[in-house]
């Protein structure tokens, strides 16, 4: 196997009270989808934000490597790491309405990517932004171009955003809960489009998302995480046909699909009973007090992940126990 | 919408408003100075040490002081509506000239102090914006908090001590060398020494206003997503803070800087008194002294004229700053 574009080795991400990523490991190959599931608060945005070195100046990552086109992304200082930053690995980010600036047209704010990793500017920068527009499908470019932020829709302005991050063509691009604050018959538009734009431009996407819908029809290959840790990791045809892990399975059988339980009153939708908790003073297994399965060992040790099959990664020790797997799947 | 047509609606809903404004500001003023003891010629009639009830009777018909009030007030309407300020009793000559010789010496005042007070605010503001939090903020909210809190007169004379009696860096008071005759560079920087200590201490005390408004307004604008967005596309702190930052900061701080414009007005009246600056405050303050109400109603007549220019372009620059603000 060719060496993948990023790999993440051990990344632990650390505030002084708590460490809300932990020794988190994956792999993203050239031009793949990677989908990071998990709801909120399971340290998702943290590790792309990590990843971008964006994080706040309270976090620390004590330990772990980042290595993205063989180069170790820790290792490099302030200014390597900005020359990366919008011209390899771009991101866009959950909130297209205040995700521009409101002040600047975004002709400008496109064209200031352009002028400051390609070097282009004045005339030529307006021409490229014109056609990054029509490559976001923005109907009437040369008209957008002079608008401001709070002249355009939500859907438009994330294509706005999304036009800015694949302005240099970067290899890489996190794609934070990109269509979460969109309208429902926007989401689909705006994922088709990163599709499209991840073919034609050959980049790898890290999709992070709580929706399993989107995980099911555009990710290569899905990494469930819970409490800053990942529990496991699967292709989506697999993953969606044998949930192992607790939690996955969980996930799962609270949103709808298309032929069990669409609606109520075909089949009961259930619930992950409690909430996330701060994985930080915990001891053992963080999803334990949530889990329909857990057992009195699952207190004492985090399990580990396991390699259960090709691509295929599960931190439960019980996940196997056909008995478990029934209890689960009866939500009990 | 195009910049100028924005600009010429701006100026035309200005002018419209300023209209009833600026009558409405001389009538009220007209009868709150009329609670004031004494006239013009009880004034000049003490100076003068004697004066009969006839010269008296004589000087009040002169200056029309001896008629009804409302009429008294017409007249100056009257004055008002031919475009004249109407004739100063004690200076001798048209209120209109008198306003015209010292207005220039104050405006260049207020839009140096203004200027260094926006300047040096915004730099300082953006030091503690930066260093939030830490020794270099903490220092200079100690300072800004003195300037705020200390009365513009006595840091007027304690700068006068300092540079002017013990370093004798700097003259005392006045507005340049008398039958100097500079020209040129050596002219300009003669100005220039006459206007340091005056401008500073009309400034200081919004230099700290501005400083802690910016302070405030960056470490707001700093954790939106926009500026989370710029560092995503690699630019570097500095461009960060000036190009997508500082702008948004501006705002709240223009707003400010224009109704300042008014209120360093009165700062003029103490400042040039303490500098001798031949300025319209000082003009203000010898014609309250003087009951000369003419003179008087002229300045604040033109201060709520220039109040109200302030406000307009502080609506036009918030409307070039920010594009979400129409003109209404």
């Amino acid at each position: 196997m060719a060496t993948p574009l990023l790999r993440v080795d051990n990344l632990t991400v650390r505030f002084p009270t708590t460490e809300p990523v932990s020794r988190l490991s994956f792999e993203v190959g050239e031009g793949e989808t990677l989908a990071i599931v998990g709801e909120s608060g399971s340290g998702k945005s943290l590790t792309a934000l990590a990843l971008m070195q964006l994080l706040p100046r309270s976090a620390k990552i004590p330990n772990g490597r980042i290595e993205f086109a063989g180069r170790d992304l820790l290792g490099l200082d302030q200014k390597a790491m900005r020359n990366l930053r919008g011209r390899e690995i771009a991101m866009i980010f959950q909130e297209p309405m205040t995700s521009l600036n409101p002040v600047l047209t975004i002709g400008r704010q496109i064209t200031e990517v352009l002028t400051l990793h390609e070097g282009i500017r004045g005339k030529a920068a307006r021409a490229r932004a014109m056609e990054l527009l029509s490559l976001v499908r923005i109907p009437d470019p040369q008209r957008r171009i002079d608008d401001y932020p709070h002249q355009l829709s939500g859907g438009m302005r994330q294509r706005v955003m999304i036009a800015i991050a694949v302005a240099c063509r970067p290899r890489l691009l996190f794609a934070d809960e990109p269509t979460t604050a969109l309208d429902v018959t926007i989401q689909a538009q705006v994922l088709d489009l990163l599709d499209t734009l991840r073919r034609e431009l050959s980049m790898a996407v890290v999709l992070i998302t709580h929706d399993l819908g989107v995980v099911a029809q555009w990710a290569d290959k899905v990494v469930v995480m819970y409490a800053g840790r990942k529990v496991e990791q699967a292709l989506p045809g697999a993953l969606f046909r044998t949930p192992l892990h607790p939690y996955t399975r969980g996930l799962l059988a609270a949103s709808p699909r298309l032929k069990t339980n669409l609606h109520y009153r075909d089949a009961r939708l259930t619930e992950i009973p409690g909430s996330i908790v701060s994985a930080a003073g915990e001891r053992g297994c963080p999803f334990r007090p949530r889990c329909a399965v857990a057992r009195d060992s699952c207190a004492h040790f985090v399990p580990d992940l396991v390699e259960v099959s090709e691509d295929r990664l599960v931190a439960c020790p019980y996940s196997f126990i056909p008995e478990v797997a029934h209890g689960v799947a009866l939500g009990l | 919408m195009s910049t100028l047509t924005r600009i010429g609606r701006t100026f035309r809903r200005t002018a419209i408003q300023a209209v009833p404004t600026v009558l409405g500001i001389v009538i009220l003023n007209f009868f709150l100075l009329q609670l004031a003891p004494g006239d013009a010629a009880d004034v000049m009639a003490g100076e003068a040490g004697s004066a009969t009830v006839e010269t008296m009777a004589a000087l009040r018909q002169r200056f029309g002081l001896d008629n009804p009030l409302l009429v008294q007030l017409f007249n100056y309407l009257y004055n008002l509506a031919h475009f004249s300020l109407g004739f100063s009793p004690r200076y001798g000559m048209p209120v209109a000239d008198l306003i015209g010789q010292r207005l220039p010496g104050t405006l260049l005042l207020m839009a140096v102090a203004l200027t260094i007070a926006i300047a040096l605010g915004l730099v300082l503001g953006s030091l503690m914006a930066v260093f939030s939090g830490r020794l270099p903020d903490r220092l200079l909210s100690v300072v800004s908090l003195l300037f705020y809190s200390i009365p513009g007169f006595w840091i007027g004379l304690m700068l006068i001590v300092l540079f002017s009696v013990k370093l004798g860096w700097l003259p005392s008071g006045g507005s340049g060398t008398i039958g100097s005759n500079l020209t040129g560079l050596a002219g300009l920087w003669d100005k220039v020494r006459y206007m340091i200590l005056p401008a500073l201490s009309l400034a200081l005390f919004y230099v700290a206003i501005y400083a802690r408004l910016t302070r405030a307004a960056m470490l707001e604008v700093q954790s939106q997503d926009y500026v989370r967005t710029a560092a995503a596309k690699g630019l570097s702190p500095t461009v960060i803070t000036i190009r997508h930052v500082l702008r948004n900061a501006l705002i709240p701080i223009t707003t400010m800087a224009g109704m300042h414009v008014g209120g360093m007005l009165g700062g003029a009246v103490v400042v040039e008194t303490v500098y001798s600056w031949p300025g319209l405050g000082r003009l203000a303050f010898e014609a309250v002294m003087g009951r000369d109400f003419t003179v008087l109603l002229g300045i604040l007549l033109l201060s709520s004229l220039l109040v109200i220019v302030a406000n307009a372009t502080v609506d036009l620059l918030h409307a070039w700053l920010d594009p979400r603000i129409g003109v209404r």
